[in-house]
């Protein structure tokens, strides 16, 4: 071991990890219930990739006077998920979305709002009414910035409720005790170099997604799964890996994201023939169907040699026919982020643009009130003691296969909500807390201080590169047997060549050069198993698009995948059921047929 | 006459410099201020030159392509890369903005670039923000109301009244403002500054918040708010092109009018 860490030692009831929208909703209803709660983030809590999310939050308000009802958005949440998603859980979340968006307002979200006074709400892919028989308007819009309106409103609803918080520090593992059961957390003070043991009776990981496993991807610089990577070294698993969705709208060559509601608005794409193509492939919701559809309609069109521009290689997104006000009113932050990444002005041109990474549907596996699970022989739902994960690090799982635009932000408030109401039943505040082991954090600061020494010939941006590129050839848009497995090797060869990796800065204090090193070993852990997950999986299903196993199929994959990573990086996979019963009797099971738009 | 000079362990020497790549047909040298805390060395500016061919538009993927392939140990914070989230706030070219909205081909000749000015530096480019952070919670910077909410729907607000925070709430607390203010460089810890004052207004603007009133006695103070010289280094330099001055303008309005 090292020349002494500085270590200090902190109890609370509850430890939140991440500062996004789930975290900070579970932080600040844990701490309106009177729960000893922290929230300990890698970035301030604005800066986290909520504040990103733009179109909209998903709720059967019916204020467009559309006639809309909560049933009609869970059946397309699982028709969106292509019935991967778990309907007690989708039930949970689209009956709850009307008393949580009521909320947002509340806490003074500045939503847009409709000549009555009432929050706007827009068209959104694959989002319906009458069981698919219209398109429904559900996004509830803060014109094109709504992540930015919740994350801020969040963080300052916390701020009024002095929640605590621990901002830039890295965590770096669980603490697990010799049952099982989560005792905290092991966090970095990046400001003065000390280790904190975040000791709690629960531990809520709210850490986002992983998509920085792609080279190209709308997500933060941040997005890299550390609570994923913390959840696969305590010998826990991940479920549904697979699935990643591609957005169809990234900006070409930058892969910013511009939002579904510019289509929800009116926008639309054509190749390079000047067609609007996705009338062939979705007759009736166009480019409004599911995320996976469109991505997948873009693919083929630019492969089959109809791409616009010189190399053909991408598609245009049309917005220059809409009323300037409109681009003004609902779309300004998409407009701004055209003309600065594309150069495009989007009152007179189209936008390139090309399917991109988006969202991880996949992550650690949760019951609707935000356990986390850690499935046996005999119990495919045990529960994890001490542990939850919310939003886009869990996999509850309300989006299945594909998620559903506007379905994400209400993930995180619905579950970030559920996670402390269940808080609350579990944990008495000032409960006395089992002693921590003088070794929890050893593990956890081994690696810290390995990695920090590492003293091979291989920068961590070259490795990172070589992830990022097998992923984006191997377990992309469209999978082949072939590719997969060829990807699986390569990502085995990537992920062995972390043992040569070479840091510079030694130091502690804001060593960024470490925390990126930290962050590519907990982005190819996850790597590995959404590799290996999908090369199991012999059938198509929402964004896994299996080119040797095109149909989707029910009797033998309607499960879900759930892998674990042992420290040699061998990864095993099993499977547990999809659960196909509701939480009431107000709604009905929704059973499989087939998916058309 | 006196002479003023920056004490000894200050003074800003002369770093590395690295040469351009064989070849590289279109450089540019990036001057990056460099201090590490834990090193006991003065703080130094380095020079990075780079083939401008071989690298993304912004000043940001100019950074992050020297600290992947030159130097790791340059340090500065970074996110979204879309202008979004506020982490990388930073002098470029002697102006406050983000490095991931600043594109490279504005710089003419070399490429400055500082931490945000005034602020303690935590190491290179990443500045100490506890001070505006405290200032942002000191305005209560959450909706207040004495009427309760109705209990099943939202609070009725116009499209009109709606609009009247439209070039508020954006801000997204990068402090490029508040920290290209003189009267905030120099009276930082008692004036507020344009990025709180803005997001006070926020409030203030907002037809749902009930404690106008309050806001504007906890801001009636020849500090908090009365700093404001209108310089408009503040609007001039919001990546985001907002208008922080015009909202202070309206706060001292609203002062001037309930007298």
């Amino acid at each position: 071991m090292a020349p002494a860490y500085r270590i200090v030692d902190h109890t609370y009831d509850v430890i939140v990890v991440g500062a996004g929208g789930a975290g900070l909703r579970a932080t600040l209803g844990m701490t309106m219930e009177g729960l000893k709660t922290a929230c300990v983030t890698k970035v301030f809590p604005t800066r986290s990739h909520t504040v990103a999310a733009q179109g909209g939050i998903g709720a059967a308000l019916g204020n467009m006077g559309d006639g809309d009802n909560w049933r009609f958005h869970m059946y397309d949440t699982v028709k969106g998920s292509d019935w991967l998603g778990d309907q007690d859980a989708i039930e949970y979340m689209c009956r709850n979305a009307i008393p949580a968006v009521i909320e947002l307002e509340h806490y003074g979200v500045p939503f847009s709002r409709t000549e009555e006074g009432k929050i706007y709400q827009r068209p959104f892919g694959g989002h319906t009414i009458d069981w698919g028989k219209g398109m429904a308007k559900r996004a509830c819009a803060a014109a094109d910035r709504t992540g930015h309106a919740i994350l801020h409103t969040l963080y300052q609803q916390s701020l009024r409720h002095g929640a605590e918080f621990f901002v830039e520090y890295f965590a770096l593992d669980l603490m697990m005790d010799e049952d099982g059961a989560c005792q905290g957390v092991v966090a970095w003070n990046l400001e003065d170099g000390t280790i904190h043991r975040f000791r709690a009776h629960l531990t809520v990981l709210a850490t986002g997604g992983y998509g920085r496993v792609y080279q190209s991807c709308t997500s933060a610089h941040t997005c890299t799964g550390d609570g994923n990577a913390m959840v696969l070294r305590a010998g826990l698993p991940l479920q549904d890996m697979e699935f990643t969705q591609f957005h169809p709208t990234g900006i070409f060559g930058s892969g910013c994201l511009i939002t579904e509601g510019a289509r929800g608005e009116g926008g639309y794409l054509t190749n390079a023939q000047g067609e609007r193509f996705m009338e062939r492939y979705a007759p009736t919701a166009k480019d409004l169907a599911s995320r996976d559809v469109v991505s997948r309609a873009m693919t083929v069109e630019i492969n089959e040699g109809r791409g616009v521009g010189a190399d053909k290689d991408h598609i245009f997104l049309h917005l220059e026919h809409l009323d300037p006000k409109v681009l003004h009113e609902r779309l300004p932050g998409i407009s701004e982020t055209a003309r600065i990444f594309a150069g495009v002005e989007v009152t007179k041109e189209p936008i390139p643009v090309l399917p991109t990474v988006h969202y991880n549907m996949g992550g650690a596996p949760t019951n609707y009130k935000a356990e986390a699970i850690r499935p046996t022989r005999d119990n495919p739902d045990a529960v994890c003691p001490g542990l939850m994960a919310i939003g886009e690090a869990a996999c509850v799982s309300v989006h299945g296969a594909n998620r559903l635009g506007t379905n994400s932000l209400l993930d995180l408030v619905v579950f970030g909500r559920a996670a402390a109401h269940r808080a609350v039943e579990l944990v008495k505040p000032g409960t006395g807390h089992k002693p921590l082991a003088p070794t929890a954090a050893d593990r956890a600061l081994a690696r810290l201080d390995r990695m920090r020494n590492a003293k091979g010939a291989t920068a961590v941006g070259k490795i990172r590169m070589d992830m990022q590129r097998t992923m984006q050839n191997h377990c992309a848009v469209f999978r082949t047997d072939v590719l997969l497995d060829a990807g699986a090797k390569k990502m085995d060869q990537v992920a062995a060549s972390m043992a040569d990796v070479v840091i510079a800065d030694r130091s502690l204090i804001w060593n960024s050069d470490l925390v990126e090193a930290l962050e590519l070993d907990n982005l190819m852990g996850q790597a590995l198993v959404s590799i290996y997950s999908a090369r199991a999986r012999k059938e198509s299903r929402g964004a896994h698009a299996h080119e040797d196993h095109k149909e989707r199929d029910d009797k033998n994959w309607m499960k879900h995948t759930v892998a674990w990573l042992d420290d040699k990086n061998n990864v095993t996979i099993d499977y547990r059921p999809v659960h196909m019963y509701t939480l009431s009797n107000e709604t009905e099971v929704i059973p499989p047929k087939a998916r058309v738009y | 006459m006196a002479e003023f000079t920056l004490p000894a362990n200050s003074k800003v020497g002369t770093g590395k410099s690295h040469k351009a790549p064989a070849g590289a047909k279109r450089t540019k040298a990036f001057k990056i201020y460099r201090w590490n805390p834990e090193d006991g060395q003065n703080p130094r500016v380095d020079s990075f030159e780079i083939d401008l061919d071989q690298c993304a538009p912004m000043v940001l993927d100019a950074l992050i392509k020297i600290k992947t392939e030159i130097d790791t140990t340059v340090t500065f914070r970074r996110s979204c890369r879309e202008g979004i989230c506020g982490s990388c706030a930073m002098n470029i070219d002697g102006t406050n903005t983000l490095a991931c909205l600043k594109p490279i081909d504005e710089v003419s000749g070399d490429c400055t670039i500082y931490p945000l000015p005034h602020m303690p530096v935590i190491k290179d480019l990443v500045p100490d923000l506890k001070v505006p952070y405290a200032q942002y919670a000191s305005i209560k910077p959450w909706l207040q109301t004495e009427s309760a909410a109705p209990p099943d729907t939202e609070r009725r607000q116009s499209p009109e009244e709606r609009a009247k925070l439209d070039g508020l709430w954006e801000c997204v607390l990068c402090f490029c403002c508040s920290t290209s203010c003189p009267s905030y460089w120099w009276n930082g810890d008692r004036y507020l500054g344009p990025a709180i004052l803005l997001q006070a207004y926020r409030w203030i603007a907002d037809s749902r918040d009930e404690r106008t009133g309050e806001r504007l006695d906890a801001l009636e103070d020849p500090f908090r708010l009365y700093r404001c010289h209108t310089i408009m280094n503040c609007t001039k330099t919001c990546p985001k092109n907002l208008n922080p001055a015009k909202a202070i303008a309206e706060i001292k309005k609203l002062m001037v009018m309930r007298r």
